[in-house]
């Protein structure tokens, strides 16, 4: 053989076995997601059948009945990820805009305590929130998962408020003083308009964050508030797979729709300033 | 009456430094009080002699666990971010790019369900297997215990480290790269002793976030591996849950909160001495 044909063996070789890693990779990455789907329409599957006995939509049925749990689930825990953005912005705007815009002392301390309770195991905080609450009596209530929602987003919201206001170019509010615009008409309509995109993009990020949360919840809402991800676990723990997995696959909707379009929502102008 | 910057700046971020004051700082210190408290009142270790009595096994095992997932995920990462970026073959590489990043968002429990199904002796992992010939059936053991439970956190972490990783990537001087490559250094090469050591400071940021990640998460060691050993994190919520017993508990907060502390320890050392370096 010649070692130009040797050459051409080896690279066959080569791309042969990096198709293999990926096929394996492949496997892995979304058969995991593939048994969830299968799961939701098996009506009846037991050893030894390696695919279901019985395929079906009786439990998407049941589950989108309207008056199931699961619609019941869905509209508190959308209700509950509306007003956490709402509580969410409402701190992170200004928060936001002073860390950005305004001589604020101790700015990176700041910045780091917002940070915090992203940086520490949760578990240990929620049971001393929910004993809190418990002593107050808001547990058990969507008030207090709202609360608890709100504090863990809130790293998000003002971090990306702030890295959105720190995007604006300064001369253009500069303008607009000139020609005699109050600093509050200033930040009206200019400052937010023009930063309006990144604190949408934090919405998404603590609506997001909101809907997928069980830990606080766990501990905070039960057994009153049943969100969506608690409505999954009771119903894994019950050995209802079928329930689990469309519940699952409800969850999955908005966190793949967030992923293929995250870099839509946040520009890269504003990603560069994080943290910063 | 007018108010300074500094007065304004302070009024705009009291509410939100309230909240989390409120709801993160109040209870730190409540956990940290309640674990050196005796059940007479005054300092006392006793919450710590008890947790290490009946918890030291899961310790081990959480620590064991989320420091394995955490190497798994890094070698995971950079082989993916590495051929995302130094990969020749377009077929390939746009295929891993368009794969890698799904279970990015997809929340903790939704990934335990997922690999609840997938891992379980009779899962599709172990059915596909006998299908392709690769297994008996009666070899199909279930994975749903500690290599279930890093299973997860590897593929709900890996997108995340191999996503920032690739970013620094891109981000670097493509003429070093490059000239490597021309002198004959292979892309492993290139990869491991030219690009990597660049962007450890990315790849070691995203580790230590997933390593507390993974101390905090209650869902899958709760759902992918049943019974004992188990978790802190479940160890906790049963102490709460089964007998309120919040010294207990918050004693083995605080040890996981010197876990994450000895992640966080390592990140900054290295930090040091790399600043130490002229």
């Amino acid at each position: 053989m010649t070692s130009y044909a040797m050459t051409r063996v080896a690279s066959g070789i080569r791309m042969l076995l990096a198709a293999f890693a990926l096929a394996a990779f492949a496997f892995f990455l979304i058969g995991p997601l593939l048994n969830l789907v299968l799961w939701s329409v098996a009506e009846r599957w037991y050893t030894p059948y390696k695919l279901p006995v019985t395929f079906g939509t009786r439990y998407w049925e049941q589950v989108f009945r309207p008056t199931g749990d699961a619609m019941a689930s869905l509209a508190t825990s959308v209700w509950i990820a509306v007003l956490t953005v709402i509580v969410a912005l409402a701190l992170s705007i200004p928060a936001g805009y002073a860390l950005a815009r305004l001589k604020l002392p101790v700015r990176s301390l700041f910045m780091i305590l917002f940070l915090l309770p992203q940086a520490f195991p949760s578990v240990a905080i929620y049971i001393n929130v929910a004993r809190v609450f418990y002593q107050i009596g808001i547990n058990g209530t969507v008030f207090a998962v709202v609360l608890v929602h709100a504090a863990h987003g809130l790293v998000y919201s003002v971090w990306i408020a702030a890295a959105a206001f720190a995007a604006v170019d300064k001369d253009l509010e500069l303008a607009a003083r000139n020609i005699g615009a109050s600093p509050l008409k200033t930040f009206t309509s200019v400052t937010l308009p023009l930063a309006a995109p990144g604190i949408v993009a934090s919405g998404i990020f603590v609506f997001l964050e909101s809907l997928d949360e069980f830990t606080g919840t766990f501990f905070v809402g039960v057994p009153q508030v049943t969100t969506l991800p608690l409505l999954l676990y009771n119903a894994a723990q019950g050995g209802n797979y079928q329930v689990a997995s469309i519940t699952a696959l409800i969850l999955l909707v908005p966190s793949v729709l967030f992923m293929l379009f995250i870099e839509r929502f946040l520009r890269a102008d504003v990603l560069a300033k994080v943290g910063s | 009456m007018s108010l300074s910057q500094r007065q304004l700046a302070l009024l705009l971020i009291a509410p939100g430094f309230a909240l989390v004051a409120a709801l993160f700082l109040y209870p730190l210190c409540f956990s940290l009080v309640s674990a050196f408290t005796g059940p007479e009142g005054g300092f006392s270790l006793q919450a710590f002699a008890k947790a290490w009595e009946l918890y030291s096994g899961d310790v081990v095992f959480t620590v064991v666990i989320v420091v394995a997932s955490c190497l798994l995920t890094a070698l995971l990462a950079i082989v993916i971010a590495g051929t995302l970026t130094l990969g020749e073959n377009r077929y390939i590489v746009g295929t891993l790019r368009a794969l890698y990043r799904w279970p990015l968002f997809i929340p903790f429990i939704v990934a335990a369900q997922c690999m609840r199904t997938f891992l379980a002796k009779n899962g599709l992992m172990n059915n596909s297997f006998v299908a392709m010939g690769l297994m008996e059936p009666l070899q199909a053991v279930s994975f749903l215990d500690w290599r279930g439970i890093i299973a997860t956190f590897v593929w709900k972490q890996m997108p995340f480290v191999a996503l920032l990783l690739a970013g620094a990537l891109a981000a670097l001087d493509r003429a070093t790269l490059e000239a490597g490559r021309n002198l004959g250094a292979s892309r492993l090469r290139v990869l491991v002793e030219l690009a990597l050591p660049q962007v450890m400071p990315q790849l070691l940021v995203a580790l230590v976030l997933s390593f507390v990640t993974m101390l905090s998460v209650l869902s899958v060691p709760m759902m992918v591996a049943g019974s004992q050993p188990t978790m802190l994190t479940v160890d906790m919520a049963f102490r709460i849950n089964a007998y309120g017993d919040y010294a207990t508990a918050n004693a083995l907060g605080v040890i996981t909160y010197l876990i994450s502390a000895g992640a966080a320890i390592i990140y900054l050392k290295r930090g040091m001495a790399k600043e130490g370096t002229p």
